[in-house]
């Protein structure tokens, strides 16, 4: 009797390998004969393959490498190809965006073409990879959640590098593509719009974000600790309620006073996976374009409290007469 | 099995405690500033604040000269800049120099052959400038130094060369058609090891590159500072914080940064200070320049310049705001 009151995985099913139902018409097929991984099995499931790749997620690998190579040795260029510092300094290489005086224009590839380079084949790539999530779902007959989960996050990232700075007139708006460079920029981002935190959209976004890690941990241990009473069945007790699913929502009614049914909790996770990046796209798109100060924008809206004086009478000594010195 | 496993909990541990090797040990003292729940806290390890508090004790000042000696200029031939002293003050104030500046060279560094009239040694001819700035600083930048003033000791705590000064930072060297590093991205000291711009000096605390970036209005009006813009200014205040050795809330209420109303004395001190910085870097230090050997010079030949941290050093004020200028008046200004 396998034993999931666990938490890790324990049990590893191995029958034969599953090729998938049928395709339809095409000139792909799946290739490659399936292998079984111990290792891969502890994660998730054992069998590797078939491979079906087909032409949308040939091209988007292709576009994918390419941006990928265009921002690799740009980093690797700006440490003059020296192989030792490009592993020592990766953290803090970045391919940066055209300076402010390119506005929307193509600047020299030096100064900010390779960005657009880059940025125009990572687009294409993950605007591909969601039709081929789109189109895979359909072959197998199933839903297209996956797909739309996916096009929220694809809206945040076209904002950011895309509709905001083409909004604003200058592609340096946008993102450097770099790892502490694009840290650094979150945080310059909110010195300049006067505090992101007073931004609405970016508290509704924070509030799913953190609600997303809350509802995932509540019904993983939920659905775990019901296990050995039949409740991996989930889905099939939506309808047809077990002892497992009477005992978990149980549980929730008496530490919680109120419980999600075994439909419903999905449904919230769902929401508040996508809602995450879809009101956070919002936010970014409304800084800078509709509020330039979300700090004086809070205030005057009365969100943000005004403080007792501390250190009365200070003021900036630009506007004082009488010089620096 | 158990054996692999054993090596991945080991490599696991290994890697989470070099993670935290950059990280300092509890308990941390903090002191609050600003209004409860604002975050105006200033954080401090006091085993760190120990070794800070070694490193900047002020050294004892020689006693001083009787005022009933000849003047300097009537003894000696060459005396430009410290005319108004007589000479036990002038003999008084070259030992002083001597210690706070060359200890180990002695009066040899300035002075070459036992001609002190000559001006054949260039530290001699930097260092006359050097008397006019100090003067010039304590005179005209009270409000910033205030009444506790700067002597050669402030900035080169027995050095010839400061601890802390900077000259123009070429970046590192990149490749031609690919990798413009756009001035940031090096994972600079000077920036805190972010990756913000590398020289803010050369735009703040020389050039008058403007400095404030958030709009003052709500709504979008003729706001067009970038957000490269501020990630410069962020890269200078990440210097004034390192160089007064103080968080960001010793300044600002971090929830407005730009606002004045927030802010604390302390900054307005600090907009002084940028000022005073821009001053003796373009009017004293850069056109010593053509002064210097050339092993003194930047990379880019320009002169040794000072930020905030050649006096601070690390302190939020230079030598714990004990004054040194009290037991040396003729570096207050000409007497008159
Ligand atoms: C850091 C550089 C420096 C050091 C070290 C130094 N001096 Fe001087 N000294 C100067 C400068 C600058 C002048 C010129 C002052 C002026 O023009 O007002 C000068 C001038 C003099 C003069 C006047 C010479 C003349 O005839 O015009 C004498 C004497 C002198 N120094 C003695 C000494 C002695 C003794 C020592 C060592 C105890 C010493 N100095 C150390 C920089 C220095
Ligand atoms: C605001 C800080 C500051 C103060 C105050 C100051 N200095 Fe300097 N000093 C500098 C800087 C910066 C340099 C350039 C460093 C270099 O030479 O590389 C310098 C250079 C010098 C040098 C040349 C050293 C060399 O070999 O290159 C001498 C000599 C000198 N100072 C003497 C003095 C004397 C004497 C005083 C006091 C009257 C003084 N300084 C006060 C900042 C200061
Ligand atoms: C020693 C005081 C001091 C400290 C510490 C300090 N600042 Fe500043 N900050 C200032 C001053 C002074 C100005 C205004 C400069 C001017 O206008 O010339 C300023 C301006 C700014 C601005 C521009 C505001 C605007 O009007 O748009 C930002 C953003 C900023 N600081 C962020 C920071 C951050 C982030 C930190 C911490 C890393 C920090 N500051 C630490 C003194 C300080
Ligand atoms: C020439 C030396 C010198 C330089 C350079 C200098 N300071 Fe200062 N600073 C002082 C002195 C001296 C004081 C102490 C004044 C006092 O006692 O009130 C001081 C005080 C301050 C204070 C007030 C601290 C407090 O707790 O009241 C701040 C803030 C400050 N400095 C910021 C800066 C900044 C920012 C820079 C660089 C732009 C800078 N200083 C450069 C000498 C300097």
């Amino acid at each position: 009797m396998p034993e999931y009151q666990n938490i890790f995985t324990r049990v590893q099913v191995r029958a034969p390998a599953y090729p998938g139902v049928p395709l339809g018409r095409g000139v792909w097929v799946r290739e490659g004969k399936p292998l079984f991984l111990y290792w891969a099995g502890k994660f998730g499931d054992a069998q590797i393959g078939p491979v079906y790749l087909g032409w949308l997620g040939l091209a988007s690998i292709l576009c994918g490498f390419i941006a990928f190579e265009i921002i690799g040795f740009n980093m690797w260029a700006s440490v003059n190809w020296d192989i030792v510092q490009f592993v020592r300094q990766l953290p803090w290489l970045a391919l940066e965006p055209p300076a402010p005086e390119y506005g929307l224009r193509l600047p020299p590839l030096d100064e900010g073409g390779w960005w657009i380079m880059a940025g125009f084949f990572l687009t294409v790539s993950i605007l591909l990879w969601w039709l081929r999530m789109y189109r895979r779902a359909r072959a197998l007959g199933m839903g297209t959640h996956v797909a739309w989960a996916f096009a929220a996050a694809i809206w945040l990232f076209l904002v950011l590098g895309l509709i905001r700075p083409v909004m604003m007139g200058s592609w340096a708006e946008a993102v450097p593509f770099g790892i502490f460079p694009h840290l650094d920029w979150t945080a310059a981002f909110s010195l300049r719009y006067g505090n992101l935190f007073y931004n609405p959209f970016h508290m509704l976004s924070i509030a799913f974000l953190y609600g997303s890690t809350l509802l995932f941990a509540m019904h993983g241990a939920t659905i775990l600790a019901v296990s050995r009473l039949g409740g991996e069945r989930e889905i099939e007790q939506i309808t047809d309620r077990g002892t497992a699913s009477e005992r978990a929502a149980l549980f929730w009614r008496w530490t919680m006073g109120f419980n999600a049914t075994m439909e419903s909790i999905h449904r919230w996770a769902w929401w508040f996976a996508v809602l995450c990046p879809l009101t956070g796209g919002i936010g970014i798109l409304l800084t800078g374009t509709a509020v330039d100060n979300w700090y004086l924008w809070s205030v005057k809206h009365g969100v943000a409290p005004p403080y007792p004086t501390i250190f009365p009478g200070v003021v900036n000594p630009a506007t004082l007469s009488g010089g620096a010195q | 099995m158990r054996n692999f496993s054993m090596k991945l909990f080991g490599t696991a541990l290994l890697a989470g405690c070099m993670l935290l090797a950059g990280c300092e040990r509890p308990p941390i003292e903090s002191v609050q500033r600003g209004y409860r729940g604002t975050g105006m806290l200033q954080v401090y390890n006091p085993r760190t604040l120990e070794e800070v508090r070694a490193a900047n004790e002020v050294p004892a000042s020689i006693p001083l000269a009787p005022g009933d000696s000849p003047k300097a200029t009537t003894v000696y031939k060459n005396v430009q800049v410290l005319t108004d002293l007589n000479v036990a003050e002038f003999t008084r104030l070259m030992v002083s120099m001597t210690n706070w500046v060359s200890p180990k060279e002695g009066c040899a560094y300035c002075h070459a052959g036992g001609d002190f009239a000559a001006d054949t040694v260039y530290a001699k001819t930097v260092a006359r400038r050097m008397l006019q700035m100090t003067r010039h600083i304590n005179t005209d930048w009270k409000k910033h130094v205030a009444e506790t003033g700067v002597t050669c000791y402030t900035c080169h705590r027995g050095q010839p060369v400061p601890a802390q000064v900077w000259t123009q930072d070429p970046g590192p060297k990149t490749a031609a058609q690919a990798g413009n590093r756009a001035e940031q991205n090096a994972a600079a000291m000077k920036v805190g090891l972010t990756s913000l711009p590398y020289d803010p000096f050369s735009y703040y605390l020389k050039g008058e590159y403007p400095i404030p970036v958030a709009g003052e209005q709500a709504l979008p009006a003729d706001n067009r500072h970038s957000i490269k813009e501020t990630e410069g200014t962020y890269g200078l205040m990440m210097h004034l914080s390192q160089s007064l050795g103080v968080n960001c809330t010793y300044c600002h209420n971090s929830r407005a940064f730009y606002d004045w109303d927030q802010s604390t004395p302390q900054r307005q001190t600090a907009w002084y200070g940028i000022r005073m910085v821009r001053d003796l870097n373009n009017d004293y230090l850069e056109p010593l320049g053509p002064t210097y050997p050339k092993e003194r010079l930047g990379p880019l030949g320009d002169a040794p310049k000072a930020n905030c941290g050649t006096c601070h050093q690390g302190v939020y004020k230079p030598l714990f705001g004990v004054s040194m200028l009290k037991d040396h008046p003729e570096l207050a200004g000409a007497k008159r």
